[in-house]
């Protein structure tokens, strides 16, 4: 049966943990300090740790690299063994989850003691991203956020010689390139099996997504309703194909050939796309900031990248607490940036030329400072999913709007029950709940 | 002073078996009773941080999974999947064996390697063949049907053809293991049965139906009921191929199940669901052995 493998799983990850824990002790005199980073960002952190140990040479860092296909399991496997790291890389949409359970240490009074590591030098949609209920988790250590990679050429030939900044001039846009490009192709590649782009699109209607201290859903709700209509209208008018990612196959072919023109997307198709791209395109395709509903301030995106987060079971929190503050320098940021191609989460990082002087990159320094986060809740990656899933259905055809939206209050409302209870309970004992801030 | 010996020897046989019984308890009976205490609280992730968070919920979790329309889906799936793909499976797994098996095919040891590879072979390996075989643009399953005319089939990426095409695969997949339990039925026939049964002037038809399927009864029924149950637990090939999707359409309870337990951590629901499916595939072998039981009367 699942549930005792899983188990036993469970078991035997707690025991070779302890195991391994205690094989290899540090060095008599130096602290060893266990930093768990994920994919390649654990790759290339070991050359920032090694300058880090030279700066203090009474610590020792051990950088234990884990594939983010297991990152989260092994995580929460380490919480229940007990076995979990001094400090650790958290995306932040975990954040809420690992402080549901306990695991992550408040950073507040290290916060305030320091002199470099100070909350506004963030971007501060993603710092918020690290808050729950006025308690910092976490502090950001690269950033990621959605915007549009189009094609310059297709929107000129369309008659725009700039991104329209509205969804009204955006729709527009979209359809005199489909005009153009005829029935094969497309103004907008927003794959089918992403709930990013409708989650996107609430937000900068005015949505909060849920409501109630984050306890029901609020997808009938008039913004989301707008924002839903909008996205779908896409689709409709066949300005978008309804299509998911492994149906259009390789991306970088498709925007190439001009299948589509505009396609949301993250900081990593940068590299992409100059890689992939052909070098006859090179000079045609840009990024902007996403249009708003009614103008660029709305123009919201999704404040994504990891944390740096410590764990309460750590010995050694004045170490941990000096190597989150090493990583988050300014220069170290940029290093890192320049290493892995990981944006930075420092403002002051932007600065820099690297950054400053690419328009790709410059768009994503306007985007950043309009990122807002979505609910922190631990139950959030299955919301998404709900999102995704009754998406989906409307765009192939397999739903109306109506019965779709209703669909996703009605199961994201049983989902939350068990945080109804737990406000309740709260409320019982006496807490006060914190209006949720976004 | 019998009664001595008796109880020694028994005392004897407990020692011999605690061992494997303490195994049993602990691995086997321990976490199914375990699993079945979970699925009537409401274990997620806020109780993983705070016990006292955890609630009993009585039957809650299992009418929930009934009124659950994802639950559903992955019901009618792994239902689609069991009573399509199982018999498929048996009989070409009897079609091979009888192949093999026939006087004369030469090679023989050959192509019993050649079936039985896809068995040992990793599914995640397989699968990134195979999801070249199915890719609507460059696979080679499209530019063969192109070839006589058939326009290319979206085989992973369309709600309809996604579930037929986990099926082939699992059929390919899985063939050659029944493959070699039914060529060990069949060479324990007999050989005398045949040739008196030519000498009496039956046809092939007629010694396949008279002789070679009855005497197959026995492994026909272990081949159905193991595969009936290895069918319900269809996880891995929608895992790695479509990852339940599209529109949930490859979706089993099984991988609903992995994805309610470990991916959104509520434990409670996930062994609800798990003893929903041991309940449905009790009932499913008891209704098999009692069909063929019937039928060998």
């Amino acid at each position: 049966m699942r549930l005792s493998k899983g188990l036993g799983a469970l078991a035997l990850g707690a025991m070779l943990a302890a195991g391994s824990g205690c094989a290899r002790g540090p060095a008599p005199g130096r602290v060893e300090l266990r930093f768990w980073a994920m994919g390649r960002e654990g790759e290339v952190v070991q050359e920032l740790v090694a300058d880090f140990e030279k700066l203090h040479p009474g610590i020792h860092v051990r950088v234990q690299q884990i594939p983010w296909s297991a990152a989260h399991e092994k995580l929460l496997t380490g919480h229940v063994g007990g076995s979990t790291p001094d400090i650790s890389q958290l995306g932040n949409t975990w954040i809420a989850e690992f402080s549901a359970l306990n695991a992550v240490e408040p950073l507040g009074p290290w916060l305030e003691r320091s002199s470099d590591c100070n909350p506004d030098s963030f971007f501060a949609g993603i710092f918020d991203t690290n808050r729950l209920e006025g308690v910092v988790y976490g502090v950001p250590w690269y950033v990621d956020t959605r915007l549009l990679f189009y094609r310059r050429d297709l929107l000129g030939e369309a008659g725009y010689a700039s991104m329209p900044t509205n969804w009204k001039d955006w729709r527009e846009a979209m359809r005199a390139i489909k005009r153009r490009v005829g029935p094969k192709r497309f103004a907008i590649f927003l794959p089918a099996n992403e709930p990013t782009q409708a989650e996107i699109l609430g937000l900068q209607a005015g949505s909060t997504l849920l409501k109630d201290h984050d306890s029901r859903g609020a997808f009938q709700d008039p913004p989301f309703r707008r924002a839903f209509d909008f996205y779908i209208g896409l689709f409709r008018e066949g300005l978008a194909p309804p299509v998911g990612n492994s149906e259009i196959a390789n991306v970088y072919q498709e925007f190439a050939k001009g299948t589509f023109a505009m396609y949301i997307t993250g900081p990593w198709n940068l590299g992409q796309f100059h890689d992939q791209l052909p070098a006859d395109l090179q000079g045609k395709w840009a990024t902007a900031a996403l249009p708003g509903p009614e103008g660029p301030e709305g123009g919201v995106s999704l404040a994504g990248g990891s944390s740096l987060v410590m764990f309460r079971g750590s010995k050694h929190k004045a170490e941990a607490w000096q190597l989150i503050e090493y990583l988050s320098q300014p220069e170290q940021q940029l290093r890192f940036y320049h290493l892995s191609g990981d944006l930075p989460a420092r403002r002051e990082a932007w600065r820099d030329t690297a950054l400053s002087a690419d328009p790709r990159f410059r768009s994503f320094g306007v985007q950043l400072g309009r990122a807002v986060s979505t609910p922190k809740i631990p139950e959030w990656e299955n919301v998404i999913a709900k999102i995704q899933d009754q998406a989906e259905s409307v765009i192939r055809g397999a739903a109306s709007t109506d019965s779709a939206l209703a669909a996703l209050d009605r199961e994201v409302n049983v989902l939350l029950e068990k945080r109804r209870w737990l406000l309740e309970r709260r409320r019982l004992s006496g807490q006060p709940v914190a209006e949720a801030k976004r | 002073m019998k009664g001595w010996v008796e109880r020694q020897q028994s005392r004897a046989a407990w020692a011999f078996l605690s061992p494997a019984l303490l195994l049993l308890g602990l691995f086997f009976f321990l976490p199914v009773v375990a699993g079945l205490a979970l699925s009537v609280t409401d274990f997620d992730i806020y109780a993983i941080g705070d016990f006292s968070t955890v609630r009993f919920v009585g039957l809650r979790n299992y009418v929930q999974a009934f009124t659950n329309p994802v639950f559903g889906t992955a019901l009618r799936n792994t239902f689609y999947f069991v009573l399509v793909g199982g018999p498929l499976s048996v009989f070409t797994s009897l079609g091979a064996a009888l192949l093999v098996n026939a006087p004369l095919v030469r090679f023989r040891t050959f192509f019993r390697t050649v079936f039985f590879a896809p068995v040992v072979t990793t599914l995640v390996a397989v699968a990134i063949v195979w999801r070249y075989l199915y890719h609507p643009s460059y696979g080679l399953l499209n530019l063969a049907l192109g070839k006589v005319g058939i326009h290319p089939i979206d085989w992973l990426g369309d709600p309809h053809w996604a579930m037929p095409s986990l099926i082939l695969l699992a059929v390919w997949k899985n063939f050659g293991y029944n493959m070699l339990i039914f060529l060990a039925g069949l060479q324990s026939i007999p050989e005398e049965l045949y040739e008196a049964s030519r000498l009496d002037g039956a046809t092939a038809a007629g010694r396949f139906r008279h002789i070679t399927l009855p005497s197959l009864g026995p492994t026909f029924l272990f081949v159905a009921v193991m595969t009936m149950i290895g069918h319900f637990q269809l996880f891995a090939e929608p895992y790695v191929m479509t990852q339940g999707g599209p529109l949930k359409s490859t979706t089993s309870v099984v991988l609903l199940m992995y994805q309610e337990g470990f991916k959104w951590w509520r434990l409670g629901m996930a062994s609800a669901f798990a003893f929903i499916l041991f309940m449905i595939m009790l009932a499913a072998t008891w209704i098999q052995m009692r069909l063929q039981r019937a039928e060998a009367s």
